[in-house]
């Protein structure tokens, strides 16, 4: 039977030869039989199994044969019949909900040029008006809908966004009150999250996310200059000014009594500061815990857009953060690059998506009149509504989006080996893009292939020096557990 | 494991399922290519120049595999995926062996 080597990358850290599967997420590290073995399989003709061992020399034969049985376990060589999942089928019985994304206003007192919610790339339909603000009915609805539909997991989230998510402070306060009091009845624990731009953050609010263990992320674009480029109010004056005192006031109360982390967000656009510098400002001198780098989603044509240099100049500021993470990792201290910290967390669990993150899988988000759409990125926009919070999750629609942006059905995902982290990457992004959520990002891949390489290498090198490190992406909450397939009677 | 050395968790998980159970981690993957009998060429429904069975490329018995696998064909052969994964364990070369595949009474 003829086998061939399954698509894979094998790559290098401390003279040692890893590989990295692209069937099942593993990571192994290869000696030289098993590399012998690994190429010959990598050949267009492959190998034909157990024949090809006659023309290995006799005394290598045994050990070739066990090496050629451990790629095989392993998911790095399989046989032209091995059985083929496509698409998985969805299961009958539909996937609990974990995380809400309640988009309690859609108002902004900002005006970034970028902002996908109001700039020129925003999906919101201007012809008709929409509620600026979430009621707390609507909310209250949601949450009920979020508990009714959370089946075993005793974990949820409830994550508020916006426009400016404070501007709607009442109906995040109603909406933890309720949750708090469904979590006692029901016995299941609700964390809260949100994502503000600062401008409102003041002492009884910060109080309010301290005492409720938010989880508070911060769009920031870097030290002030780079900030009050786009993030401006609609005056067309920075905003930086505004918020460094409040950000600073958040962080210490944080700090000082025991709330969580708090992340910082960076946008990045056309000309954007050097990586390493923005990371300095942000994390040294301004005292967030991490740091994350986002590229601005847009169509090309933007000025603000990334052109294909400005990817280049991003890897590079990537690879020179990445290099202080490593350093620090093997002295066991913690960097607050998260963009690594997380993609190594998807590399030692050994992550495989058929989708490329929880949107109407585990999420959904709600808009301020209580439609129902895959994340919050879709909310305010009519494209891939799935219900409303009254009548429920139409589970046809859902079905219908989740067939569509499976890996499976992107057919240049099937030859890379990046495909287990990045599934073909953000369906918002694809639909700005390409009109199509269930596109794969091509724009990206050159960028993700480069990104994953990366990160597999500083895997490999933290392991090698430090493994003891690699205990802290072990303590991360466990997916949900997963409904059970239904086999017809 | 002599040769690969798991590193991440994902790999220890499959080498302690082969250790386990050896044979049974079966690692499931998308195919390279798109699969399925619309999109793979699988000759055997027809017959060679001469009449026969023996002059094509691939043995006919290749497909009952092709339903078996990839296709699941429920009316023709029992699913791999959920309700009769062990059904071709007697038929290690489906050459040989294919009249020892028995019948299944779901």
């Amino acid at each position: 039977m003829i086998y061939r080597a399954a698509i894979h990358r094998t790559f290098e850290a401390g003279g040692q030869t890893f590989a990295y599967s692209a069937a099942s997420g593993a990571v192994v590290a290869l000696d030289e039989t098993s590399q012998t073995v690994l190429k010959r399989c990598a050949t267009p003709d492959g190998v034909d199994h157990p024949r090809w061992l006659d023309w290995a020399p006799e005394e290598a034969r045994h050990t070739q044969r066990e090496a050629f049985e451990e790629l095989v376990g392993m998911g790095l060589v399989r046989s032209e019949f091995e059985p083929a999942l496509t698409a998985d089928p969805l299961p009958e019985s539909a996937f609990p909900l974990q995380t809400l994304v309640l988009n309690v206003t859609n108002k902004c007192n900002l005006s970034c040029s970028y902002c996908y919610e109001f700039g020129q790339d925003r999906l919101s339909d201007s012809t008709r008006a929409r509620a600026p603000r979430m009621s707390d009915e609507t909310a209250r609805a949601s949450l009920d809908m979020l508990f009714e539909r959370s089946g075993r997991s005793r974990d949820l989230t409830v994550t508020f966004f916006g426009g400016e998510t404070l501007l709607n402070l009442d109906t995040i306060r109603a909406s933890v009150d309720y949750s708090e009091r469904r979590g006692r009845e029901t016995g299941k624990r609700v964390s809260f999250a949100l994502t503000t731009n600062a401008t409102l953050l003041d002492e009884a609010t910060i109080a309010f996310l301290v005492e409720h263990r938010f989880g508070v992320n911060i769009s920031i674009d870097g030290a002030q200059s780079d900030h009050d480029r786009h993030r401006t109010f609609k005056s067309g004056k920075g905003s930086y000014a505004v918020v460094l005192p409040r950000i600073r006031a958040l962080l210490a109360a944080m700090r000082g009594r025991g709330g969580r982390p708090v992340g910082a967000r960076v946008t990045l656009t056309r000309g954007m500061a050097d990586l390493a510098e923005t990371y300095r400002h942000l994390h040294d001198e301004v005292g967030f815990e991490s740091v994350g780098f986002a590229p601005v989603t847009s169509s090309s044509e933007r000025e603000f857009a990334l052109p294909a240099e400005e990817m280049d100049r991003l890897l590079r500021g990537f690879t020179a953060l990445a290099e202080e993470y490593v350093a620090a990792a093997i002295e066991d201290r913690q960097h607050g690059f998260s963009n690594l910290h997380d993609l190594l967390g998807e590399l030692h669990r050994g992550v495989s998506k058929a989708h490329p993150c929880g949107a109407a899988l585990g999420l959904v988000g709600v808009s301020t009149e209580g439609q129902i759409s895959p994340c919050h990125r879709f909310v305010e926009s009519d494209a891939h509504v799935m219900g409303d919070v009254k009548t429920g999750i139409d589970e046809k629609l859902r079905a219908e989006f989740l067939r569509a942006g499976h890996v499976a059905q992107k057919i240049p995902c099937h030859s890379c080996f990046a495909r287990p982290h990045c599934a073909g990457g953000c369906y918002h992004e694809a639909h700005v893009r390409y009109g199509d959520a269930g596109s794969p990002n091509l724009h990206a891949c050159d960028w993700i292939r480069a990104w994953t390489a990366l990160g597999l290498e500083c895997y490999a090198r933290i392991w090698l020096a430090n493994p003891g490190y690699l205990d802290r992406f072990e303590e991360r909450p466990k997916l949900a557990v997963r409904p059970s397939l239904e086999t017809p009677a | 494991m002599n040769h690969l050395r798991p590193i991440n968790r994902k790999a220890a998980a499959l080498a302690q399922a082969r250790l386990d159970q050896p044979g049974a981690a079966r690692v499931l993957m998308l195919v390279d290519t798109p699969y399925g009998c619309s999109t793979v060429f699988a000759p055997g429904w027809e017959v060679d120049s001469s009449g026969g069975t023996y002059g094509l490329c691939q043995p006919i018995e290749r497909d009952l595999y092709d339903c078996y696998h990839s296709c699941y064909w429920p009316a023709q052969v029992p699913d791999s995926l959920t309700n009769f994964p062990s059904w071709t364990k007697t038929c290690g070369s489906p050459v040989q062996d294919w009249s020892q595949v028995d019948l299944v009474f779901p």
